[in-house]
């Protein structure tokens, strides 16, 4: 349809979804994805991540818009004839075949002859390094290892893009940490395109190129990690990504690319105007926890610092997070590393906080 | 090495010097002495009404005392004597006093029924001859022969030779059309006497058809109702168990409103002109009714275990095997049909043992051609009094079963049977 997007290998196009012609689980998705991208859906539960994978594979169909594939329109092209790698949360690895088998499978059904297939099964096999396990059935293997073959049967027929929802889910954290490694690690050898599902934010800001982050339907920020987590476009997903602090005020004053917000309790604090555009308006200033700093030869000159009373501090080894009260909320975080000349806090400390003007953004209220 | 709380040899020991196993074991007497009462009703109710009832009818298949029980001194006297041995005097005058207590006991039925079913015809020749025996004299093989020549007979005195033994393979035999010649070897029936080996045959040919019909019927059902959102799955469910609560009667009998030549389905084909009024479809009282009837009744015991290895296959095996290339038919039989098997296996079994062993159904609307097994086990249970012969016959149908249980479990496994 429109010229910019031809360029895109994926592409939905003003996509909505209705299961029940009642209301919208997907509203109005535009979505571009390069060809070689590792692109990460995140969200909460519920918000249709999972729906648009399905679509993009072929088991739901879209209510209106259109998705397009290397520049056709696949709308109508059912799930078989899309060429597309998936990976399932459960793995979906067919029980009554053997690991060989359930990999030989959509060679089988593309009238690959014997050799072809074995040789294709043993590669990628190889390359998930479960070679030895080529006759194991999937119940013989451990959760991780079933990962291992689930990836390599989507692999196994060398698709262009590869669809992934939320296959770490059922692994413990220090396999699935791996696991991401080697998922990456694959995608990048094989240049292959990747859609990743996932509600560990975690998991999507290490592996992503560009990470779309979902609520309700739409997409609140597509962005590279970096950008996510330093600049949020807004509350939901200053308040989805990462710890922060959200401290509510009023504009009071907005000059060259900073603002100044009166809060509820009458501090003046300083902030990055991102979407508020007057004086007056309400806001929300949202500050990451590591970014605060109590201690005045840290601050900028200028900068606003306002009292603060420290309520807790737990020790968590690499950092020590303090709770604080700021403004009369209860809730506000400070991490400190945890290093050898580290000031230590203790609970009824009295002190100051402050922040670099551009780590504080002021968003738009909830 | 020899060190007191760890000897050698593997023989651990509690703290206090006991045994371990020991221990252990009198720790789980109380519970299992204690499982052991609960379960005990159970297996006494099992035991009194299945064990014993189905032991003593293998034991009437070999065993009928009908004979020898009533004529004790001719029973000796073959006991004594080699087969063959021409009848003397001693047997004349045994057979004689026999005939008479056995007038007088009023048993000579008995002992003339167990004859006649080896050899027909033969049981008026003893309860005429009884009701003679009291003027009975020495010699007594005049006194027979005159009362009636056919007591010569040596064919007969072979019989009764081979029915004096309580023991008898021959009711067996006759289930399976065959019997002993007059030297005692195993012969085939006369061919117009020939029935139990064919109606055998057509039992299992027509419970195959009848299982196959359920699978064909019962595996989209069964598969409408794994998928369907539970609410409607529910509903359907119900629909499925419906059978189950009404009685079997009513559901056979509402058949035969429906199929009968002036029902239901006849009047309407002839109303809309499909068939003529001289063409009224035979859809009853013959073995097509045996099918329709039967395959209604018996569905459920397909859909529901069909439904029990359907219900927990998740959607994302058959979406998966589509994504990897597979058209939704491949994926279906590749993939899907693969994991109900053990379902399948489950109901064909359950089905076609039921519809083997079935007699309400065929006797109401089989008519003469629908008739199984199970309903001529039935004639000889109540009509013929030929217990022996129709234990032996439920003795081979159970046999059949058995054999078939077996090559299930060698060809599938009966570990992979899901029942619900
Ligand atoms: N088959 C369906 N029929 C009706 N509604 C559905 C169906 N599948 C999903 N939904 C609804 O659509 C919405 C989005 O569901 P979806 O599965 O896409 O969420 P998700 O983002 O993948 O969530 P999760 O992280 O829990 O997997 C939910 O409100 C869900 O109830
Ligand atoms: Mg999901």
């Amino acid at each position: 349809m429109s010229e910019s997007h031809t360029d895109a290998f994926v592409a939905f196009d003003r996509v909505q979804k209705s299961y029940d012609g009642a209301s919208l689980v997907v509203k109005d998705l535009n979505l571009n994805i390069a060809k070689g991208e590792f692109l990460t859906m995140l969200g909460p539960s519920g918000s249709g991540k999972t729906t648009c994978l399905m679509m993009l594979a072929g088991f739901e169909t879209a209510t209106n818009g259109e998705i397009r594939l290397d520049g056709v329109n696949i709308n109508m092209v059912p799930p078989h004839k899309r060429g597309i790698g998936m990976v399932f949360q459960n793995y979906a690895l067919f029980p009554h075949m053997t690991v060989g088998e359930n990999l030989s499978f959509p060679l089988e059904v593309r009238g690959m002859t014997k050799s072809t297939r074995e040789e294709k099964v043993a590669r990628a096999l190889d390359m998930v390094q479960m070679g030895a396990f080529i006759n194991r059935r999937p119940a013989q293997l451990s959760g991780g290892q079933q990962q291992r073959i689930a990836l390599a049967r989507a692999l196994v027929f060398d698709p262009k893009l590869v669809l992934m929802d939320e296959p770490l889910g059922a692994l413990d954290k220090q396999l699935r940490e791996h696991m991401q490694f080697e998922i990456k690690h694959l995608h990048e050898s094989l240049g292959i395109t990747v859609v990743y599902v996932t509600h560990d934010q975690g998991e999507a800001l290490t592996m992503s190129d560009r990470i779309a982050v979902f609520n309700d339907g739409r997409i609140q920020q597509l962005a590279p990690p970096a950008d996510l987590y330093e600049r949020p476009d807004n509350s939901f997903v200053a308040g989805f990504i990462g710890e922060n602090n959200k401290l509510p005020g009023t504009i009071e004053a907005l000059s060259d690319g900073k603002a100044l917000v009166r809060l509820a309790t009458g501090e003046l604090i300083d902030a990055t105007p991102v979407n508020v555009t007057q004086k007056g308006q309400k806001t929300l200033v949202s500050i990451r926890p590591e970014r605060v700093e109590f201690k005045p030869e840290m601050m900028p000159a200028g900068a606003h610092m306002i009292a603060a009373e420290v309520l807790e501090v737990i020790y968590m080894g690499d950092i020590l997070r303090a709770r604080l009260r700021v403004a009369g909320s209860d809730d506000f975080v400070m991490k400190m590393r945890n290093t050898l000349g580290q000031t230590r806090l203790s609970q009824g400390d009295q002190l100051k906080v402050g922040w670099h003007p551009q780590d504080a953004r002021a968003l738009d209220p909830l | 090495m020899a060190d007191s709380s760890a000897p050698a040899g593997g023989l651990l020991t509690t703290s206090d010097g006991r045994s371990l196993k020991s221990a252990l074991a009198s720790a789980q007497k109380r519970a299992k002495r204690r499982a052991f009462l609960l379960v005990l009703p159970l297996l006494a109710f099992i035991v009194i009404t299945f064990i014993v009832p189905i032991g003593q009818l293998m034991h009437q298949a070999i065993y009928n005392d009908g004979f020898s029980a009533n004529m004790p001194r001719v029973t000796a006297w073959f006991a004594e004597t080699p087969p063959g041995t021409p009848p003397d005097e001693t047997a004349w005058e045994a057979l004689a006093l026999d005939l008479k207590d056995a007038a007088a006991a009023r048993t000579v039925g008995v002992v003339g029924t167990r004859v006649n079913y080896e050899m027909s015809g033969t049981r008026s020749l003893f309860t005429s001859t009884a009701r003679a025996a009291s003027r009975f004299e020495p010699p007594y093989r005049e006194a027979l022969l005159e009362e009636d020549a056919k007591w010569d007979d040596p064919v007969l005195w072979g019989t009764m030779r081979q029915v004096s033994d309580a023991y008898s393979a021959n009711f067996f035999l006759a289930a399976l059309d065959m019997t002993r010649d007059v030297n005692g070897k195993i012969v085939p029936m006369p061919e117009d006497r020939q029935i139990y080996v064919s109606l055998f045959l057509k039992t299992f040919l027509l419970a195959g058809l009848i299982t196959f019909t359920c699978f064909v019927l019962g595996f989209p059902i069964a598969h409408l109702l794994a998928t369907l959102p539970m609410r409607w799955s529910n509903l359907l469910m119900i629909l499925v168990l419906l059978p189950f609560w009404t009685s079997l009667l009513v559901r056979t009998t509402s058949w035969m409103v429906l199929l009968q030549q002036q029902g239901v389905v006849n009047n309407s084909l002839v109303s809309l002109g499909l068939i003529s009024e001289d063409g009224r479809i035979q859809m009853i009282y013959n073995q097509a009714g045996t099918i329709i009837a039967m395959t209604h009744i018996l569905l459920p015991f397909m859909i529901l275990p069909l439904y029990s290895v359907m219900r927990p296959i998740p959607p994302s095996y058959v979406r998966a095997a589509r994504s990897l290339g597979a058209t939704s038919w491949t994926a279906f039989r590749r993939v899907y049909l693969p994991q109900t098997l053990p379902g399948v296996g489950a109901g064909s079994l359950l089905v076609f043992i039921l519809a083997v062993g079935y007699y309400i159904t065929p006797a109401l609307v089989g008519g003469a051609s629908g008739q199984l097994i199970s309903n001529l086990i039935a004639f000889h249970m109540q009509s013929s009094l030929n217990w022996s012969l129709a234990s032996a016959l439920a003795a081979l149908l159970l046999g059949a079963v058995l054999v078939l249980y077996w090559l299930y479990d060698r060809l599938v496994g009966i570990d992979n049977l899901k029942l619900g």
